[in-house]
């Protein structure tokens, strides 16, 4: 990798008492929290076509009513793959890949606060990753009961189900850590003058998002060790036999996997919220009610896990309640998405492929959580549990969400990352590709939903072929539109025209003032932010 | 390679934070262990999870009928019609089979109605099932009274035998005049330690 020599050859400059170890060594004892982002975002790259690959056994099994290519045991297998490996393998490595390459260069600190630790909560993914794909390959196949692990499908399958819930195990504590890193970076190490109220919107989403982290990841293990142990040692917390409640699973697993969905998009709003000002060339809009727009929704985030659970039979108390906390989500959203609008009003924009992709999210986002808010109602939600228009709905916010801000955020940030510009023409048809073909695949989805089409199941009755077809046609090319991006990624990596330390005119945090690529060690000497 | 930097804060100062948030993760993942008796209490005071007050009395272990059927009989709400539909599954461990002989019945609130399960068992070895009831909506369950139950008893059934298994019960008039359906689930469960079956779904599953 360039990016590797440049950065050393700086650094045995900056450094000539560093005795840094080169080739994998380099990478397996790096404690620099560079090194580390470059692979937390390459692991999360390589996560993100696996997990795509299955999406597209998917959707090859979905072109056509009836059973083409696999059983249905095989067939649930890929779905809870494909989410559980989306969430844990792709998105959320790659926001800590951001937040370790970017919150120390935001904020102007040498380093993360623990780089050991930094280290270790790295190199835990690769086995976490190792353990999970292997299941494929074990007796009875991966796990096949949805990625949200739901007892009593989760406590009867094979040896898979252990393997997978000893994964998540090693993801949850590498996230932990992760979190616990960020904080105390982001709390203690700041530049000199730079109050909490003036870092950049990056660096307070990845604040609260690491803050949510800490509370919650600890639930989810809770919740799967109870599994293992009804499992593998005779309790019975889910174990109607024993007095148990598959229902608590859903309490404990959702208090765990609300929180987490706002861990997937807090950040990626931060990284929207950093490009569309640089674009348009006007500070963000609304600075200080984006900080408490993010603080809401993080603090409603863990009251409204229900609204997950409308149909386990609640109380009409419990199902108002969870609608309305629910509903009032959309509050500190919409102020989020007004102040996007309103930083592009009047602005001087100009349209790169980071500020397409930004673009495409505040529109596509908004979709999803529309779609949102009509889940969020009780009778409406009944009648849709389960079905397409679920689906669509997650994909809106998490592949139009978190996933174009995080490649709008790559295209942003690789000039900085290796020092050269990428190839813009690619980039632009990279982005009309993945926005087109997103809309083909998803958009249909919330029709067939609405015609009651379940999620999960292999097969499907007729009338729903057509619409079938043009999702799994949208999905192919969704898929092979990502190789293209693969392609730009590479060859920017690999070289291009010197992108300099501030390519982009309209930027105006710490990392641009460093050199393209960053030395090895930025900010030995803390600049004062005024 | 720690290369030793000018940091704004001393590094104790990063010690105490890491202190902190480590007792936040520990009192998290401790949240998430309380969060089962806080559960459990939550629905015995609610009712929620339709768990019926019938199920207690299985926990003492009486089987038949404990008190005169005319008592509770005696106030019949003839204005209402609630419809009771009867299921049963059979758990994963238990080779058997069950069936509802009563898939539904309409009834007025405060009358006393049986309904009956068939269950065979489709091994070769005498085996002992529980069934346990779910009642939903959950709210209903405590208005669900079940004066005499095979789920308040443990049900051997010898190799190849068929079981004709009844119900009695009333729903009591007290019940939300809301609800007009009630469904009453059972799972039959393999009671553990009677065979040596309790590992056997590991095979059955993947074929």
């Amino acid at each position: 990798m360039n990016t590797s020599t440049v950065s050393n050859a700086a650094a045995v400059h900056d450094h000539a008492h560093d005795h840094a170890p080169t080739g994998v060594m380099r990478w397996l004892t790096s404690t620099n929290h560079k090194d580390i982002g470059t692979l937390y975002l390459w692991f999360s790259l390589f996560m993100f076509f696996f997990a795509g690959a299955l999406a597209m056994l998917i959707r090859a099994e979905l072109f056509q009513p009836g059973l083409q290519l696999f059983q249905p045991t095989v067939f649930n297998q890929l779905t809870t793959m494909h989410g559980l490996i989306m969430i844990f393998g792709a998105i959320m490595p790659s926001l800590v890949g951001f937040a370790n390459w970017q919150v120390p260069l935001m904020i102007g600190a040498p380093d993360m606060a623990f780089p050991r630790l930094n280290n270790w909560s790295f190199w835990l993914l690769p086995a976490a990753g190792v353990l999970l794909i292997s299941t494929f390959f074990v007796p009875g196949g991966a796990i096949a009961g949805g990625w949200t692990m739901y007892p009593p499908l989760f406590m009867q399958g094979g040896i898979a189900y252990d393997m997978s819930i000893l994964a998540v195990h090693i993801l949850g504590v590498s996230s932990i850590m992760g979190a616990i890193n960020i904080i105390v970076t982001i709390l203690n190490m700041r530049a000199p003058g730079m109050t909490l109220m003036k870092m950049p919107m990056f660096v307070w989403t990845w604040l609260i998002t690491a803050f949510l982290l800490v509370a919650v990841m600890p639930v989810l293990a809770c919740a799967i060790t109870m599994l293992l142990t009804d499992r593998n040692f005779g309790t019975h917390f889910f174990d109607a036999s024993g007095g148990g409640d598959p229902v608590m699973f859903q309490h404990v697993f959702w208090f765990f996997g609300h929180p987490e969905v706002y861990i997937m998009i807090l950040p990626a709003f931060g990284i929207v919220s950093t490009i569309i000002p640089t674009f348009a060339r006007k500070p963000l809009f609304g600075y200080v009610s984006m900080v408490y727009a993010v603080a809401s929704i993080a603090f409603l985030s863990f009251i409204v896990w229900a609204h997950h659970m409308f149909t386990t039979g609640m109380p009409l108390g419990g199902q108002l309640f969870f609608m309305y906390t629910t509903m009032l989500i959309a509050i500190p959203t919409g102020i989020k998405v007004f102040n996007w609008v309103a930083t592009l009003w009047r602005g001087s924009i100009s349209f790169e492929t980071p500020m397409l992709f930004s673009l495409a999210f505040v529109f596509l986002f908004t979709i999803g959580g529309f779609s949102g808010l009509v889940l969020a109602l009780v009778p409406v939600d009944i009648q849709l549990q389960d079905t397409y228009y679920v689906v669509a709905h997650f994909h809106y916010v998490l592949f139009s969400g978190s996933a174009m801000a995080i490649m709008g955020g790559v295209y942003y940030w690789l000039p900085k990352w290796t020092g050269h510009m990428y190839d813009e023409k690619l980039g632009k048809v990279h982005f009309w590709l993945t926005a087109i073909a997103f809309n083909i695949t998803f958009f249909p989805m919330h029709f067939l939903g609405l015609a009651g089409m379940p999620r999960r199941i292999p097969d499907y009755a007729l009338q729903f072929a057509e619409f079938n077809m043009i999702a799994s046609l949208g999905g192919f090319l969704l898929g092979a539109s990502q190789l293209l991006f693969l392609y730009v990624v590479i060859k920017c990596v690999r070289g291009g025209i010197a992108a300099g330390n501030q390519p982009w005119d309209g930027a105006d945090t710490l990392e641009w003032t460093q050199t393209s690529p960053p030395p090895y060690h930025s900010f030995v000497t803390p600049p004062l932010v005024k | 390679m720690a290369v030793s930097v000018a940091s704004p804060l001393p590094v104790s100062s990063h010690r105490k934070l890491l202190i902190k948030l480590l007792a936040v993760v520990a009192l998290a993942f401790a949240f998430g262990f309380a969060l089962v008796p806080l559960y459990d209490v939550f629905c015995l005071a609610t009712g929620l999870n339709g768990k019926t007050a019938g199920a207690k009395a299985a926990s003492v272990g009486i089987g038949g009928l404990s008190q005169p059927v005319t008592a509770t009989a005696s106030r019949i709400d003839a204005n209402r019609i609630i419809t009771v539909e009867f299921t049963g599954t059979v758990m994963p461990g238990l080779p058997w089979e069950m069936e509802a002989l009563t898939t539904s019945l309409d009834l007025h609130p405060g009358e006393l109605h049986q309904a009956r399960f068939r269950v065979h068992n489709l091994s070769e070895k005498p085996i002992v099932g529980q069934a346990v009831p779910s009642v939903s909506p959950g709210l209903a369950a405590q208005h669900f009274e079940k004066l005499d139950c095979f789920c308040f008893a443990q049900q051997p059934l010898a190799p190849g035998e068929t079981k004709e298994l009844p119900l009695t019960f009333v729903v009591k008039p007290e019940i939300d005049s809301d609800i007009r359906t009630i469904t009453l689930a059972y799972a039959f469960f393999i009671v553990a330690d009677s065979t040596s079956t309790a590992k056997a779904p590991a095979a059955w599953r993947w074929f």
